[in-house]
């Protein structure tokens, strides 16, 4: 645990100092909205609809953090440096989790009142704290299977496009759930009652990754 | 090193007799659907197609515990022919699935039904499997990673059927529930044999590839002892397992 913190610790560092993913995670979804709004052709959406949009941003966003994870520690032999430490290689998996949960929710800090501002026809407050609930979780998935997939992805040729492409397809699921459970969310006519039932789905789908995640991460840092 | 080869005949003639009968009762014994008519008779192809490409997927999965487990290399080669495999079955299940789709409800493709949904996801995932292995170069972290990704699917098969098929309601019709067969007795007889026709089907092929993979792999060895390491051909950079 403190291995995994420590880690963290010098990824968030890092990305204070370089500020290379978030800033970039958070421009990219305000231009989704964007490019969202010409292609829909609407001055703001509410419902279903403006359930997928952002959380299809969301991930789309979240993707490109995904893609950064662990660039640095191919790079500059973080892998070895860590591989030569006489500590558990699952303090990796928690850190790099941890640190994708946190870029996300800065993410979604920047991303959830720009996509209020620029799309969304009712208003956010009332939902916002059901909202929380169903983002934190999706963070969550995101963050454990886009960990390991980025892992998978790094050492590999074609790095940026076999992530993604492994990616998406195990995230599905995880998106049908946060879309149908923020679909009544952003209701016309006020936020509906939240479905029990989509984040029930989501937080099982959660853990079972985490506990797959935990279980392989180790064979992929044996060399 | 082991061979696959034993028993390949009489398991080839016995998938071929099961296939054989199983198209006889299909299209000369089991009576026509009341709803669907002669279209309905693809069922008895594409349901067992899914199944056993489905469980091909968790074979597979099952085959890379193996492997990570105990390091030994060949559960790597037999997960991939198992996922290569299933991957075959599963395009020629979706194939069939659509022309079924296309005849009964109007259209190729339905999104209102969790079963396909689902199954593509599947597929599409299971899809960047050969990408994937191809674009690792080191053999030993191929094996590795491969092993990984396919636990990975392995286990997103059922979760994802889970998650699609709360998300909507039921277009396709369940066949078999946990409460047991909504079937009529010949329709289930027919259904059963297909099901271990096309099973056996996987198994022959299956065994088929690794006799092939091992077979290369032994010739290359003789001839490596042959020639020497420098006149062997270097081998081509490969999706496929190279013990």
């Amino acid at each position: 645990m403190k291995t995994a913190l420590a880690v963290l610790r010098k990824d968030l560092l890092l990305e204070l100092r370089t500020l290379e993913t978030i800033p970039a995670m958070a421009l990219f979804s305000i231009t989704t909205f964007v490019i969202f709004h010409f292609g829909l052709n609407r001055p703001t959406v509410d419902g279903q609809l403006a359930a997928g949009v952002l959380t299809v941003t969301l991930l789309f966003a979240g993707i490109l953090g995904v893609n950064r994870l662990f660039v640095a520690e191919r790079e500059q032999g973080g892998f070895d440096a860590f591989l030569l430490a006489p500590v558990d290689r699952s303090a990796l998996l928690v850190a790099k989790a941890g640190a994708l949960f946190l870029f996300l929710l800065a993410l979604e800090v920047i991303a959830v009142p720009a996509f209020s501002l620029l799309l969304l026809g009712p208003s956010l407050g009332p939902a916002l704290p059901s909202m929380i609930a169903v983002l934190a979780l999706a963070d969550l998935g995101i963050a454990v299977i886009g960990t390991l997939v980025s892992a998978l992805a790094v050492q590999t040729r074609a790095r940026d496009v076999i992530g993604p492409v492994i990616g998406l397809p195990l995230l599905i699921p995880a998106l049908i759930a946060t879309a149908r459970a923020l679909g009544p969310l952003l209701g016309a006519h006020g936020p509906a009652a939240l479905p029990g039932k989509w984040l029930l789905i989501l937080a099982l789908y959660d853990l079972v990754f985490a506990l797959i995640a935990y279980a392989v991460f180790d064979f992929l840092l044996e060399d | 090193m082991p061979t696959y080869g034993k028993g390949l005949r009489g398991l080839s003639i016995l998938t071929f007799a099961t296939i054989t009968v199983a198209l006889i009762l299909v299209f000369f014994y089991v009576p026509l659907d009341a709803t669907q008519g002669f279209i309905q008779k693809i069922f008895y192809i594409h349901v067992p197609l899914a199944i056993v490409s489905l469980c091909g997927f968790v074979f597979g999965g099952v085959l890379a515990v193996m492997h990570l487990r105990t390091g030994d290399r060949r559960y790597d080669m037999r997960s991939y022919v198992a996922i290569h495999m299933a991957l075959i079955f599963g395009v020629a299940a979706l194939v069939a699935g659509s022309i079924w789709a296309k005849a009964s409800w109007g259209h190729w493709w339905v999104w209102n039904d969790p079963t396909l949904v689902s199954y593509l996801i599947i597929l599409l995932m299971f899809a960047t499997y050969m990408p994937f292995r191809f674009s690792i170069e080191d053999p030993e972290r191929q094996a590795r990673y491969a092993s990984v990704f396919a636990i990975l699917g392995g286990a997103f098969v059922p979760l994802n059927f889970i998650a699609v098929r709360a998300a909507q309601q039921y277009v396709h019709p369940r066949v078999l529930t946990l409460t047991g067969s909504n079937l009529p007795g010949p329709m289930l007889l027919t259904f059963l044999v297909s099901l271990l026709g096309i099973a056996l089907l996987y198994i022959t092929l299956w065994k088929y590839e690794m006799a092939a993979k091992n077979a290369r792999i032994q010739l290359r060895a003789l001839r490596r002892r042959l020639l020497g390491d420098d006149d062997l051909s270097p081998l081509q950079r490969s999706a496929a397992p190279s013990l």
